[in-house]
């Protein structure tokens, strides 16, 4: 077993877990933040996306022990007072997602790529979504959304 | 994924103790080949031995016209890093078009050399620019590291420390990359060096990364995407798989050294 500290969303939380308890897992099963889905088993998807010290990362291809000391965040933690973040409001905006399943990764992606690309170009944006599959093929509206997250970022 | 014991190194030397003392333990860096094997059960260490936050594996420098970039620096980092742009710009770009954010975010120079994937990207830039792998033991010369697919002179319990990457005048890198998964179906990496122009594969070679002769004579005697259209490689040792045929891989390979050579040149 594996003591670990991290803080998720703000918040310090320590817990044991198994060593081989994936990050994804201990925050969906553990600390019952479900909003963080997981979408495949080959770690191709990017629904598990959280981000972790500030990065976009595959929740499901880290272990939790590995994210000791770590700041995380999840699409729990993304909106601030009750406001959401620029990315959660594009995405409703611009019906951004058909069955939403993969709308949580996609949104952690966005908010980590208009961060570093605050006015991303259509090719930043596509290459930016590389790690996140949307089954329904529903991106022609995430593009829209994450240019439009873009725009609602610098307007803020 | 079966258990194993989780172990986050303190010093380089106490993880080559544990890695040298136990052969079913492995070393984890940002486990992004590791953690999905383990995922699907295809390996099943005692341990893992996480050695990613060592001091003595991070670190880029540029001094005495040498390159230095430590193991556990993450592609994301190479890739941004302006140390590495200024010195080896081929090198960043290849870093920025390995896999995708999230797996540039926690992948590591140290972790894809180890690892020899044919289809990594990494390895071709190592052999291409003659760089020097440094382990915790001693320096092994890009020739002699990479021995055929997943397969290196890496001994247990040694673990790469950097990469030294003597700088070239120029190089450029090309990839085809396979489109679910970022992987090189063919990736050609081309350095003018002090000593001559050399030219490495990744994605395509039937025992992994591999140099291509042929093309580097046709570009000793000036770069340009003409001297590999003349060329044609023979697809005897060319991997062949579900994504394509030898021949197509090895017509592929010809097309991104065509465009590597085009970019040296000036002329796309």
């Amino acid at each position: 077993m594996a003591k670990i500290t991290l803080t998720v969303n703000g918040e310090k939380r320590s817990a044991e877990v198994e060593d081989r308890t994936l990050l994804a897992n201990f925050l969906r099963d553990e600390l019952k933040l479900t909003g963080t889905h997981v979408g495949c088993d080959t770690s191709q998807c990017g629904a598990c996306t959280v981000h972790v010290d500030g990065r976009a990362v595959k929740s499901c291809t880290m272990l939790a022990a590995q994210a000791e000391g770590c700041e995380v965040v999840t699409i729990e933690g993304l909106a601030k007072n009750g406001k959401l973040h620029p990315a959660q409001a594009a995405f409703t905006e611009c019906h951004a997602l058909q069955c939403g399943f993969c709308t949580p990764g996609m949104i952690m992606t966005t908010a980590a790529l208009i961060k570093q690309h605050p006015q991303p170009t259509d090719e930043q944006i596509v290459h930016g979504l590389e790690g996140n599959l949307c089954r329904c093929t529903g991106y022609l509206n995430i593009v829209k959304a994450v240019k439009h997250a873009a725009e609602l970022q610098k307007a803020k | 994924m079966y258990s194993f014991q989780y172990r986050k190194a303190k010093s380089l030397a106490e993880a080559g103790e544990v890695l040298a003392k136990d052969d079913e333990a492995k070393p984890l860096s940002g486990g992004m080949t590791l953690i999905p094997t383990l995922k699907q059960r295809l390996a099943q260490p005692t341990q893992l031995v996480d050695i990613a936050g060592l001091p003595e594996l991070a670190g880029i420098d540029n001094k005495n016209g040498v390159l230095t970039i430590g193991a556990a620096t993450r592609h994301a980092d190479v890739a941004g890093s302006k140390v590495v742009q200024d010195a080896i710009p081929a090198l960043a770009c290849l870093a920025a078009g390995i896999g995708d954010p999230q797996v540039r975010n926690r992948g590591t120079l140290g972790g894809s050399v180890a690892n020899n994937d044919p289809a990594a990207d990494y390895p071709a830039a190592v052999l291409a620019l003659n760089a020097k792998v440094v382990t915790n033991k001693r320096e092994i010369a890009a020739a002699d590291f990479f021995q055929g697919m997943f397969t290196t002179a890496l001994e247990p319990g040694e673990l790469i420390v950097k990469i030294a990457f003597p700088l070239p005048k120029a190089a450029a890198y090309c990839k085809f990359p396979h489109p679910a998964s970022g992987y090189a179906m063919a990736g050609v990496f081309i350095a003018q060096t002090g000593d001559g122009v050399r030219v490495a594969v990744t994605g395509a070679g039937a025992s992994g990364v591999f140099r291509w002769t042929e093309a580097e004579q046709a570009l000793a005697r000036g770069i340009s995407a003409e001297a590999i259209e003349k060329l044609t490689l023979a697809a005897d040792d060319i991997n062949e798989d579900i994504h394509g045929t030898r021949e197509y891989r090895a017509q592929l390979v010809k097309v991104m050294a065509t465009r590597a050579a085009a970019a040296l040149s000036g002329k796309k």
